[in-house]
């Protein structure tokens, strides 16, 4: 599959982070996530809008007369509206591997960003449901040992997501500390 | 596709395993034994493991002090388990039972749903009676009292406890069999606790505070005497001493930092918001019935859960509160209190995650404060109930060392375009940060001060909304281990994302000057 990673402020092609001087001057190098994502949340819009919005308009057009059938433009209303705020949100996520943290930011409107300490991983889990599996997606997700941490990225290649899994495991392993 | 990480397994520090077969006990010994072998596979732990048991073995008959001396009828059942030596080595543990008065424990649970019913339905209860002959209501007895005794038997007899080199053991169960290994060097807190019965009858419970355990991992109930010399072995092996001499460090010397006089705790609990509260709404609700309904039924069945509440956070706040005392000891913080139940916990050192300091709107004029204070896989919560601001501060300086608490004038506000976010309230935060904590207070009229040092911090979020943002204010949120997040509110979000970045940098680094787990190692 064909997958884009996008880069920020660093300019590197790859999510791959080397070590490097870039770094230590503090810079995070940020990579954003596979554009299969994002076609894949599409996807999923349309496949539960578009038949919602058809359903609506037939059934109320058919049996409380035409005028009522304009209700039908709600759910194609949130299509449209939601077709670029998918895509807003899907450019707003990126990560970044740092030397001794990783960095998530996230959301347009309200937006978060998380450090978790590489000391301070518990677990790392790589999960791929059935539709993000079609799309050859899997999600890393970090636990610490507090369950308020957030620190989850959706959407991955699967070889990135292992790579990054694999990496942190490391990471984690090195730098490893206690409560 | 889950990777733990190895080494950083502090959410998973309880082992457990059950076993849904029936096996008989002697099987049960054998393959515990095997798995003990393999665990401790060095010569030289077995040299220790040996040393250990016949240090108990010598205690027992010797030492006027311990435990055994205390309760003839648990030495007696002192088990040796030596059938290591047919798995390969002589590698035994000592298995202990609990105390014998244990299965008791839940005697009263029948008598009390007998009363119950016959409370509650008192009619059904009279017809049931006058049916009941004294053949059936005889023969019913004897096949109840016996059953029952049995089971409370077999539960006791099937549970056993043994202290290793590194990890508590509790062995329950006959059909399905649970063994609980908690590691000793992940204690964050212990408890020992004496309800009123259990004080009349000279036991106690003991409790391992570690994250992960539930309700089950506790040993109720143990002889008073086996208790505090199981506590003081338990945190001497914890605290890193050799496991030889780990049995006769003894109870660590205490010194006392600090009691509350039962005068200023009842001062304090008429001068609580909720006190108040709870005893008007008892006033007035069942008034308001009354007037509205007048049926007796209804305005019983409100006032008395509603008096009942009214009690709990008065008469029973202070009752639970009474007498506290805070200690400190080389094996961490002592907090002793209860008037009827005798609870004393301890908190090694380094175990403690975020302390808050509430100010009370009524207790401001007198300067007293309460402190809080949370542990990961513990339950409790609270350091000092009532004390005046210095002496709490005192307290707060030995409980997190090199820490001392910001004063008021210390605290940056945030900037003053941040009442169109929170109006009114926006005075009331307030952030300082310092080498060792990260203070961040809320609250206008209950000031609620929470500090966490650096080196607790799990992970640290900046959060921004789309209004908070036009005000070029953001929100940065640091997570502990003890499933807290203290949070900055308000702050300038140009300063919000320095101090994201400053906080994970501090986090980390704090970290390295931290204690280490076993704290006398």
């Amino acid at each position: 599959m064909d997958t884009v990673c996008r880069t920020y402020a660093g300019g590197m092609e790859t999510g791959t982070v080397e070590d490097g001087a870039e770094r230590a001057q503090g810079e995070p190098v940020w990579t954003g996530l596979p554009r299969g994502l994002l076609r894949m949340r599409r996807l999923l819009l349309v496949v539960w809008l578009g038949p919602i919005a058809i359903g609506t308009g037939v059934l109320l057009g058919w049996l409380a007369g035409p005028g009522w059938a304009a209700f039908a433009l709600l759910p194609l209303g949130l299509l449209l509206w939601g077709w670029p705020m998918l895509g807003r949100n899907w450019r707003s996520w990126r990560y970044a591997e740092r030397a001794d943290d990783l960095l998530i930011s996230r959301g347009v409107l309200w937006r978060e960003e998380t450090v978790v300490p590489y000391g301070r991983m518990q677990l790392v889990e790589v999960t791929s449901g059935p539709v993000e599996r079609h799309f050859g997606l899997a999600s890393v997700q970090l636990h610490t040992a507090a369950a308020a941490t957030d620190a989850r990225i959706p959407g991955l290649d699967p070889e990135e997501a292992e790579r990054l899994r694999d990496r942190l495991t490391q990471l984690g392993e090195a730098r490893s500390a206690g409560l | 596709m889950t990777v733990p990480i190895p080494g950083a397994d502090d959410a998973m520090s309880t082992t457990r395993n059950t076993t849904p077969e029936p096996r008989t006990a002697a099987e049960q010994g054998t393959a515990a034994e095997q798995g003990t072998a393999a665990e401790q596979g060095t010569a030289a732990e077995q040299r220790t493991a040996a040393e250990h048991q016949a240090a108990a073995e010598d205690r027992g008959a010797a030492d006027p002090r311990s435990a055994a001396e205390d309760l003839p009828a648990a030495a007696a059942e002192q088990r040796v388990d030596l059938d290591g030596e047919i798995s390969g080595g002589p590698v035994a543990v000592v298995e202990q039972r609990l105390h014998p008065v244990t299965p008791l424990r839940r005697a009263w649970a029948p008598v009390a749903v007998v009363i119950g019913w016959a409370v509650h339905d008192p009619d059904g209860a009279q017809r049931q009676l006058t049916r009941l002959d004294p053949s059936t209501l005889l023969i019913g007895l004897a096949v109840l009292v016996p059953a029952a005794a049995l089971y409370g038997f077999l539960t006791w007899w099937f549970t056993h406890f043994a202290v290793t080199e590194s990890e508590l053991r509790i062995r329950t169960g006959l059909l399905f069999r649970r063994t609980a290994h908690i590691r000793l060097e992940r204690i964050q807190a212990v408890d020992l606790t004496r309800p009123l019965l259990a004080r009349i009858a000279g036991v106690a419970k003991l409790r391992l505070d570690v994250v992960g355990t539930d309700k089950k991992d506790e040993l109720a109930y143990l002889g008073e005497g086996t208790a505090r010399a199981l506590r003081a072995e338990l945190l001497a092996r914890a605290a890193g001493f050799a496991p030889d001499t780990a049995q006769d460090v003894g109870e660590a010397p205490e010194r006392q930092l600090l009691k509350v006089p039962p005068g200023v705790l009842a001062v304090s609990l008429v001068l609580t918001g909720a006190t108040w509260g709870t005893l008007l709404a008892a006033v007035v609700v069942p008034s308001v019935l009354w007037i509205a309904t007048e049926s007796l039924w209804t305005v019983l069945a409100t006032a008395l859960p509603l008096l009942g509440a009214a009690g709990a956070s008065s008469v029973g706040r202070f009752v639970g509160e009474y007498d506290w005392t805070v200690g400190e000891s080389p094996d961490g913080l002592r907090i002793d209190h209860g008037l009827l139940d005798r609870t004393h916990e301890t908190v090694p050192p380094g175990r403690v995650q975020t302390v808050r300091i509430v100010e009370p709107l009524l207790w401001r004029r007198r300067g007293w404060v309460r402190v809080e204070l949370d542990v990961a896989g513990s339950s409790n919560s609270v350091l000092i109930p009532v004390a005046p601001r210095e002496v709490a501060e005192s307290v707060i300086a030995r409980v997190l060392p090199g820490a001392h608490v910001p004063d008021t004038a210390a605290l940056a506000r945030p900037p003053a375009r941040a009442r169109w976010c929170v109006p009114l309230w926006w005075k009331g935060y307030g952030l300082a940060v310092t080498d060792t904590v990260f203070a961040a207070r809320q609250g206008l009229l209950r000031r609620q001060l929470a500090l966490v040092p650096h080196a607790k911090v799990q992970s640290v979020r900046l959060a921004q909304g789309p209004w908070e943002r036009f005000k070029h204010v953001a929100d940065v949120h640091v997570d502990t281990g003890a499933n807290k997040t203290v949070t900055a509110r308000l702050r300038d979000a140009t300063e919000a994302a320095a101090l994201l970045h400053a906080q994970a940098e501090r986090s980390r680094t704090g970290r390295r000057e931290a204690l280490p787990d076993r704290w006398m190692a």
